[in-house]
C-alpha cells in the first residue's frame, strides 16, 4: 500500500523535475549567442535534459531501477550511443530521511544501478563514471515526501 | 596560532587529600564508586539525575588590574564549563558574603556555607613578562577543608586553555571521574542554500571559543573525526570531485588521500591505537569496511558481499568493531570481531540504527535511530541490550561522545517549511547519556558531525 502511494508521487514528481530541470539549463546557456537555432545543441546536457530526460527516481530506501523509470535509462543509453564523444558521470542522491553516511552508500549505490542499465543498453563503461552525493545536494528544497521522492535520484550528467 | 599543548607546567601544591572528603561532599552522587570499579560497570543514571553540586566559583584574584581581568576571565570561564554540563550549580555571584581577594588568603567557609554552597574554588593570578601564573584551590565548605590546590603557569594567551584544565580538576575531585573541558570539538560548518551548501570543516573549543576554519570551502569536507593522541584528523572530501577519505594535520594543515582505492571512500574513524583507520569503500554498488594501516598504507578488507556496510567503530579496547549494515533487509547495527568475524546483529527495536559509536568507557554504544518519521539519539550496552533514548525530534544524527563517556555531542535539524527550504536548520548539540540538560551548541553559521577531541592535556 505504502509503495503504491510512492509510485503516484514520484509520477507527479518526475514532471515538475524535468520541468524545472529544463528551466534551470536554459537559464544557464543564456550566454550562448553563437547561433540562433532553436532548441539545445545536439549531444549536449540541455539536449539530454529537454528530450531525454537527465534523471531517474528511486523508491524509499531503494536503489533497484522502477520499470516506469528504466524508460529514461533506455532512452539515455541509446542518446549515447548517438553521441560516442560524449562522457557522462552518473550522480547518486537519497532524501533527508537517512544518515549522512548511510546515504553516502546508497546514493552509491543507486548511481551503479543506473549506470548498469546504461551499459546493458550498450554504453561502455569507461564512459560512465559514477559519483555519491547523499543527502547533501537535494534538487528540491521542501521537507515533504513529493521534495523527498525528488531527492531520491540518479542524474546523468555530462562530464 | 593557539595550539594546545604548548608551554605549560602544573603542579600541585597541596597534595594529598583524603577520598572520604569527596564522599561526605557527595553521598548520593554514584559516579564517583562507579569510575573507580573498573570499565565493567555501568553508570547508574537513576542516580546520576541527583541534584547538581552547589558550588561557588569568585573571581579571582589579582595584584595588578591586568591580573585582576585575567582572574574574572579565567572564573566566569569556570563556571560557564560547570554550569553546561548539568552536574554543578554554580551559586549566584549576588550572594557572596565575602570578598574574592579575602578568600583566596583565607575563606571563611561559613560566609560560604550560609549562602548554600557544598564547595568554593578560589584563586590567583600573577602575570609577568607575558606569562601568567595562576594558583588554584579547591575547598569543601561543608567539612572545612581544602580538596586540591595546583598551580599552572602558561602564556597569557593560553588563558582559556587553564580556566579548562581548572575545570577539569574541579569535575574531576568532585565527581570522582575525569572531566572534558580542556577539550576541542572539530564539525562540519554549513553555509548557502541547500542544494549548494558550503561545508567546511572547522575546529573550536568544546565551549565554542577559538573557532576557525581548517578548509577554505573549496571542497566539500564531511565527518570529521579525531585522532586519539596526535593532532589529526580524518575526513572525506570532496577534493577535485573524488569522494575519498584524507588524513589532515591540525598544525600545519597538511591533507593528504588515505589509501589507494578505485571508488568512493568514506565514514572514516581511527583505531584506538591511533595506527590505522577503518572505513568504508564503495567499489561498486556495495560498501564494505576495510582497515587501513596509516604506516604503510596496506588495505584489509573485513566485510564482503553486496550489503553497505558503514559508519564502522572500534570498541575502546580495539577487539571489535560496530557498524551499521542493510545485509538483513534494513539497516540495522552489527558487532564484529576486529578480523571481520562473527558479526552479529545487537539491534533490534523498531525502526532502523545507524551511526554507532562506541563510548570511551566501553561500557555503551551511543546510535541513531529512524523510527516513525521520527529520528532519536540513544544508547544501548555493546551487547544490544538496555536501550534508551535520550533525545527524539524530527532529524538528529550522528552522536559522538566526550573523552569522559558522559556527554554526547551530535547534531539536530529543523524541516524546512517551504518549497525553497526556509525554516530549515541544522545545529550542534549535547545531551548527558542520562538524557537530560539537552543544549545547543554555539556555532557561528549552521552545523553538523561534531567530533569530541580527547583531552588535550
Amino acid at each position: 500500500m505504502n509503495t503504491k502511494l510512492l509510485g503516484a508521487f514520484a509520477a507527479v514528481a518526475l514532471l515538475a523535475a524535468c520541468g524545472s530541470g529544463t528551466e534551470q539549463s536554459s537559464a544557464a546557456t543564456g550566454g550562448g549567442a553563437e547561433t540562433t537555432t532553436s532548441g539545445p545543441r545536439p549531444g549536449s546536457q540541455e539536449d539530454l535534459v529537454a528530450n531525454i530526460g537527465d534523471r531517474v527516481f528511486f523508491d524509499t530506501d531503494r536503489s533497484s531501477v522502477r520499470a516506469d523509470q528504466r524508460v529514461v535509462l533506455d532512452r539515455q543509453a541509446g542518446w549515447l550511443q548517438r553521441y560516442p564523444q560524449v562522457q557522462v558521470a552518473v550522480e547518486g542522491h537519497a532524501d533527508e530521511r537517512g544518515t549522512r553516511e548511510y546515504n553516502l552508500a546508497l546514493g552509491q549505490r543507486r548511481a551503479n544501478a543506473a549506470r548498469d542499465v546504461l551499459v546493458a543498453g550498450g554504453v561502455a563503461p569507461a564512459r560512465v563514471a559514477t559519483i555519491s552525493y547523499g543527502k547533501d545536494r537535494p534538487a528540491a528544497l521542501g521537507s515533504n515526501e513529493q521534495a523527498w521522492s525528488q531527492n531520491r535520484r540518479a542524474v546523468t550528467v555530462i562530464r | 596560532m593557539n595550539l594546545p599543548g604548548f608551554g605549560f607546567t602544573r603542579r600541585s601544591v597541596f597534595a594529598g587529600l583524603g577520598g572520604t572528603v569527596v564522599a561526605s561532599l557527595l553521598p548520593d552522587f554514584a559516579l564517583g564508586q562507579q569510575a573507580a570499579t573498573a570499565s565493567t560497570t555501568v553508570i547508574d543514571v537513576t542516580r546520576a539525575r541527583t541534584d547538581p553540586v552547589p558550588i561557588a566559583v569568585p573571581d579571582m584574584a589579582g595584584a595588578s588590574p591586568d591580573a585582576q581581568r585575567v582572574g574574572r576571565d579565567i572564573a566566569r570561564v569556570i563556571q560557564a564549563n560547570l554550569r553546561n554540563s548539568g552536574l554543578f550549580r554554580p551559586v549566584d555571584r549576588q550572594a557572596f558574603i565575602q570578598t574574592p581577594e579575602t578568600a583566596a588568603a583565607n575563606p571563611r567557609f561559613q560566609d560560604w556555607r550560609v549562602i548554600g554552597a557544598h564547595a568554593l574554588t578560589t584563586g590567583r593570578v600573577e602575570e609577568s613578562g607575558g606569562r601568567l601564573r595562576v594558583e588554584f584551590r579547591l575547598w569543601d565548605v561543608l567539612a572545612d577543608t581544602q580538596l586540591q590546590g595546583t598551580a599552572f603557569t602558561a602564556p597569557a594567551a593560553q588563558w582559556r586553555r587553564i580556566a579548562h584544565l581548572i575545570s577539569d580538576v574541579i569535575y574531576e575531585r568532585l565527581l570522582g571521574e575525569k572531566g572534558y573541558f580542556d577539550t576541542q570539538i572539530v564539525y562540519i560548518a554549513e553555509s548557502g542554500p541547500r542544494d549548494r551548501r558550503t561545508r567546511r570543516m572547522a575546529l573550536m573549543d568544546q565551549d565554542g571559543e577559538n573557532h576557525r576554519f581548517l578548509t577554505d570551502g573549496s571542497f566539500q569536507a564531511l565527518t570529521p573525526r579525531f585522532h586519539p593522541t596526535a593532532r589529526q584528523v580524518a575526513f572525506m572530501s570532496y577534493f577535485r570531485n573524488q569522494p575519498r577519505v584524507y588524513l589532515f594535520n591540525l598544525d600545519s594543515g597538511q591533507q593528504q588521500v588515505l589509501g589507494s582505492f578505485g571508488g568512493m571512500t568514506f565514514s572514516p574513524r581511527f583505531a584506538p591505537d591511533g595506527r590505522s583507520v577503518i572505513l568504508s569503500a564503495s567499489r561498486g554498488g556495495d560498501a564494505n569496511i576495510f582497515v587501513v594501516d596509516i604506516a604503510s598504507r596496506r588495505e584489509r578488507q573485513l566485510t564482503s558481499g553486496g550489503s553497505l556496510d558503514v559508519s564502522p567503530c572500534y570498541s575502546p579496547d580495539g577487539t571489535q568493531i560496530v557498524f551499521n549494515s542493510d545485509r538483513g533487509g534494513d539497516q540495522q547495527l552489527y558487532v564484529m570481531s576486529a578480523d571481520g568475524g562473527g558479526a552479529r546483529r545487537i539491534s533490534f527495536g523498531n525502526g532502523r540504527y545507524a551511526t554507532p559509536v562506541w563510548s570511551p568507557r566501553g561500557d555503551l554504544i551511543a546510535f541513531t535511530r529512524i523510527s516513525g518519521g521520527q529520528f532519536a539519539i540513544g544508547v544501548m550496552r555493546p551487547d544490544g541490550s538496555g536501550e534508551r533514548i535520550l533525545s527524539e525530534g524530527w532529524s538528529m544524527e550522528g552522536p559522538s561522545f566526550a573523552p569522559n563517556g558522559r556527554v554526547l555531542a551530535f547534531y539536530r535539524e529543523t524541516p524546512a517549511r517551504d518549497a525553497r527550504g526556509g525554516g530549515y536548520s541544522s545545529r550542534l548539540a549535547q545531551i548527558d547519556i542520562a538524557g537530560f540538560n539537552e543544549r545547543q551548541m554555539v556555532t557561528p553559521t549552521d552545523a553538523s558531525d561534531p567530533a569530541w577531541s580527547p583531552l588535550l592535556s
